[in-house]
């Protein structure tokens, strides 16, 4: 998993609420393609039924071709479990939604990809999106050691996040190994729940 | 109250109160990993052809096995066609998922059900049905609808593909704490109105994302008068309300459900496990973050009107208007929802006419699903130029529907009876539904495109498909006799 530490580029604003994994990352695209992940991010709203882009998508115009942020409105990434849309995001080249609010699987499943989910109140979400939204002006700055963001009028804003978040995306590194190193702990655990709970302890 | 009672009751000489969550949470917990951040054990992992996918890749890369075949349960029911011969479709297409699922389960030596098993079905019927699921365990799935479990009085909840590689490999989950939030039914559902109006009628009341950040506890009188389907299929849309997991306490209408499941435990074991379940049982004076109450009297058969699971109103209602909304985010929702949708504000939703009517999906295709479905299809007919469909949520389901003659009924009536899969709720096999057509669906999300590219969804219950499809639009289920 890639590193997040400091990130400066272009951000496209996408005002929606509750923009859902479906749209994110369609169905058919997981199932027929099952990889290039990012040429299916948004398909169904990129694209029109003979696969052409649309140009009145907002990744779609020129100077949001590069996006690296995406400025979205509230319970971003609601629905599916599908972490696919994570990877499309990464695969677009996307490393950073700035929103509200997400729903509690994408912001799981983000972390473990390298993607931060930066949660701000409504209204600086809503003024960073109008800010990118204006001609020659769409790149925002965010520093994830000293938690700040610039804005491309040069406000800035401040935020807060777990380190149980915050460092493993610093490092990038992801949990497997670290749970790894805690097997007897997980050993200790399985014995004695094995007294107290012998029914869920199947014979292997 | 006794002395003792009063003293238990007293914080300074007891610990404090905990809610049904708060014990199953405690008894899970392996290790605190500070800022939040907790290790959990997974008691029950179920594994499916497609998120399963890139998980097992992952876990060879590294080289890892996994901790815990015998806790892990594998089914295939996503990509697999459920026509007759089961062989069109994505799933040709889709192949390559089903085939390293079989070469995983192999390799791995994994419980698994495959197309022609007897235990096959949608992975979150059959690990209730199976015994698989029991009150008090944890349980996830590479799935959102995993919140279904928590009917059974369960820790149950949706995991990425990442999660599914990490339960895989140490048979625990990194989760941090979620906020509590209980939601009690007062008062007697009406004629005709069913558990997913419940549902469906609290999605609607509460928002989409009133349960993010909380684990949901539905309770009340209206709650303990459900049979275990209808438990399940509230719990199932937890996640349209945001939650990660809804769950329920267990009681006795759980453990008859549960007694001699295949894999339930049997005998001194069913006895132990039934005194552990009692002891979950939420404290009284446990207290919740958030606290909502709803009449059911006041429910009645729900139908969705746009592209949200919130976007629901009364089958008898008129469609919403934009302009009388406040918040000018939600305006442009709903504007564009009734775009997409095609239907106009202030419109009749009687009426509507409809090209499809499906029954399915891990909300909507349990036995008593089909029961009731087939009471109100007999000796009527689809109407002209509407397909309908049901599709049973397992292979047992269709076995017994079929022994009750109710497969016959649909067929009768004009319905496809299809093989049990996840169908057209996900369309990842291919069954969809075609491009601007209508269908009223018992499934669980009415998303843009979700039954396909241009496909327009409506939520309803069972009974309310059925009545749709036979009126060939839109219609209130309380009309129709018998």
């Amino acid at each position: 998993m890639d590193k997040f530490d400091r990130l400066t580029g272009v951000a496209a604003p996408f005002m929606e609420d509750n923009i859902n994994t479906d749209a994110i990352m369609p169905t058919a695209w997981i199932i027929e393609v099952g990889s290039d992940w990012g040429r299916g991010l948004f398909g169904n709203l990129r694209r029109d039924r003979h696969g052409r882009d649309m140009d009145s998508f907002v990744l779609n115009q020129p100077r949001y071709r590069a996006s690296k942020f995406l400025v979205a409105g509230r319970n971003f990434g609601c629905g599916s479990s599908r972490e696919e849309a994570v990877w499309a995001l990464v695969g677009f080249g996307i490393r950073c939604v700035i929103a509200p609010s997400f729903s509690d699987i994408f912001y799981d499943n983000a972390f473990k990809n390298g993607l931060f989910p930066l949660v701000l109140p409504l209204p600086d979400v809503q003024r960073i999106a109008a800010e990118v939204a204006a001609p020659e002006k769409t790149e925002l700055t965010v520093d994830l050691q000293h938690c700040s963001l610039l804005t491309p009028t040069g406000s800035q804003c401040k935020f807060e996040l777990d380190d149980s978040r915050r460092l493993p995306l610093l490092e990038g590194r992801d949990d497997v190994g670290r749970t790894l190193a805690m097997a007897a702990l997980i050993d200790a655990f399985q014995r004695t729940d094995c007294h107290r709970r012998p029914w869920i302890y199947r014979s292997q | 109250m006794t002395l003792l009672q009063d003293a238990m009751r007293r914080p300074s000489s007891s610990p404090a109160p905990r809610t049904l969550f708060d014990k199953i949470w405690d008894d899970h917990v392996v290790a605190d990993l500070g800022s939040g951040a907790f290790l959990l054990h997974v008691d029950r992992h179920m594994v499916h052809e497609v998120t399963s996918k890139h998980a097992f890749e992952r876990l060879r890369q590294r080289g890892l096995s996994l901790r815990n075949p015998e806790l892990t349960f594998a089914v295939v029911d996503h990509i697999v066609a459920t026509a007759p011969d089961r062989k069109v479709g994505r799933n040709l297409v889709g192949r390559s998922f089903i085939d390293a699922w079989r070469k995983n389960c192999a390799d791995f030596g994994i419980t698994h059900f495959d197309i022609d098993d007897e235990r096959q079905g949608i992975v979150h019927v059959i690990a209730p049905e199976l015994g698989i699921n029991l009150p008090g365990c944890t349980l996830v799935c590479g799935d959102s609808h995993t919140s279904s479990n928590g009917a059974l009085g369960a820790l149950a909840w949706g995991i990425g593909a990442s999660e599914v590689e990490h339960v895989l490999a140490t048979q625990t989950a990194v989760q941090h704490k979620p906020m509590r939030m209980r939601i009690r039914y007062s008062g007697r559902l009406g004629h005709r109105v069913t558990a997913k109006d419940l549902i469906l009628y609290s999605i609607g009341k509460l928002g989409t994302a009133a349960g993010r950040g909380y684990v949901l506890e539905y309770g009340g009188s209206a709650i303990s008068a459900l049979a275990m389907d209808g438990r399940l299929t509230i719990c199932n849309m937890s996640i349209e309300m945001g939650a990660r997991a809804g769950l329920m306490a267990p009681d006795e209408t759980t453990y008859q459900y549960l007694s001699g499941r295949e894999f339930c435990p049997k005998g001194a074991a069913w006895d132990s496990a039934l005194a552990y379940w009692h002891t979950l049982a939420g404290d009284e004076a446990a207290s919740f973050d958030k606290e909502v109450d709803i009449d059911c009297s006041k429910i009645t058969p729900q139908v969705s009107w746009g592209t949200s699971p919130q976007d629901v109103i009364g089958v008898d209602g008129w469609v919403p208007d934009p302009a009388l909304e406040s918040d000018p985010q939600r305006r442009k929702s709903m504007e564009g929802a009734l775009a997409y949708i095609g239907l106009q504000p202030g419109a009749r939703l009687i009426g509507t006419k409809i090209d499809v009517a499906f029954i399915g999906s891990c909300t909507n295709s349990r036995y008593s699903d089909l029961e009731a479905a087939a009471q109100l299809a007999k000796g009527r007919k689809v109407a002209p130029g509407v397909r309908a469909l049901v599709v049973p949520g397992s292979t047992r389901i269709k076995r017994a529907a079929e022994n009750a003659g109710l497969d016959r009924v649909f067929k009768d009536a004009g319905f496809e009876w299809h093989h049990s899969g996840c169908s057209m709720c996900v369309t990842a096999n291919g069954e969809v539904v075609p491009p601007g057509k209508r269908c009223i669906s018992t499934a669980n999300r009415n998303f843009e495109n979700r039954q396909g590219p241009g496909s327009r969804t409506h939520l309803a219950s069972p009974q309310s498909v059925v009545a749709a499809a036979i009126t060939g639009a839109i219609a209130d289920v309380r009309s129709f006799d018998g």
